[in-house]
């Protein structure tokens, strides 16, 4: 029972594809939609990261760390928008979202 | 063989987890089973010799961000039974996106094969771990090579870190509140004054 790079491989794949699928799934919850991001992103860590260590290049893990700086500031930004959000219009319906008729 | 089951047992308990977080009807049990995805994932980290980045992933995933959706979940005052209404119209359009998508991502990544040349040419080839730990080895490359990389990182952060307290920041009308310039500009002979009061009279 030997774990090589394509078993983390397909893991990670299931779950980037859950993400994915979260945010079809909870079309109206920003909320569900935020966490399914953050789990598509966790996804790509592991992948870089199994394939830091298989391919023996440290480098990937620095990468890994980047994402993770950028994941931890957009789920701030994300949910202070949220926040805001909410205090103007009373609901974070994702169809009540057009205020600026885009 | 221990590895082999520690890795199908994480990686059974983060898929299983990753399902519920998009199918629990309450969000707040969401944000616990998205908690208990990254504990796995931290573990299947640490199952690949990853340790710096399995402990970055628990301190920052889980006592950062899940903490963060926990407190916005429950401080919100919303209604999530109506969320739930019309989520299976949305089902068979999100199987098949959901499904071509895997199917892309076996075929990209089922051939995959490492060519010998490529593992020669490794931009950080990894130390011998014998010698140095993984942090160790992380951190020389970090502060040497990629140190501007990590700087933008950091302003990554201040940046967001700005933008979430400039955007949620508000000045609340009619609330009185302390201004100690004014109260130390004021003077006794402005506020105090001495006036004779006959008895019985009154001002």
């Amino acid at each position: 029972m030997e774990i090589g790079l394509g078993h983390y491989l397909t893991v990670s794949g299931i779950l980037f594809t859950l993400g994915v699928l979260g945010i079809f799934l909870n079309r109206k919850n920003v909320i569900v939609i935020l966490m399914s991001i953050e789990m598509i992103l966790l996804a790509v860590n592991l992948n870089l990261v199994s394939f830091s260590v298989f391919l023996n290049d440290l480098v990937g893990q620095v990468f890994a760390m980047i994402i993770l700086t950028v994941a931890a500031a957009e789920a701030a930004i994300g949910l202070a928008i949220l926040v805001v959000y909410f205090r103007n219009r009373g609901s974070i319906r994702v169809e009540d979202i057009n205020l600026m008729k885009g | 063989m221990i590895q082999g089951i520690a890795f199908y047992v994480f990686s059974a308990i983060l898929l299983a987890s990753g399902v519920m977080v998009i199918s629990a009807r309450n969000p707040v049990h969401s944000v616990l089973y998205l908690i208990l995805a990254f504990f796995q994932a931290a573990g299947l980290c640490v199952l690949l010799g990853a340790e710096f980045i399995a402990m970055i992933l628990i301190i920052v995933y889980v006592g950062a961000v899940a903490v963060l959706f926990l407190f916005v979940v429950m401080m919100l005052d919303i209604n999530f039974k109506e969320f739930r209404q019309g989520t299976m119209r949305y089902l068979p359009i999100g199987g098949i996106v959901g499904l071509i998508l895997l199917v892309e991502l076996a075929a990209v990544l089922g051939g995959w094969v490492v060519s010998p040349a490529a593992l020669q040419v490794a931009g950080a080839p990894t130390p011998d771990y014998g010698a140095v730990t993984n942090t160790e080895a992380l951190g020389q490359l970090m502060y040497t090579h990629y140190v501007y990389l990590f700087q933008a990182c950091g302003l990554v952060l201040l940046i967001a870190m700005i933008g979430a307290i400039v955007l949620t920041l508000r000045q609340r009308e009619g609330v009185r509140r302390q201004d100690v310039g004014t109260q130390l500009a004021r003077r006794r002979e402005e506020v105090v004054a001495i006036r004779k009061v006959s008895s019985g009279g009154g001002l």
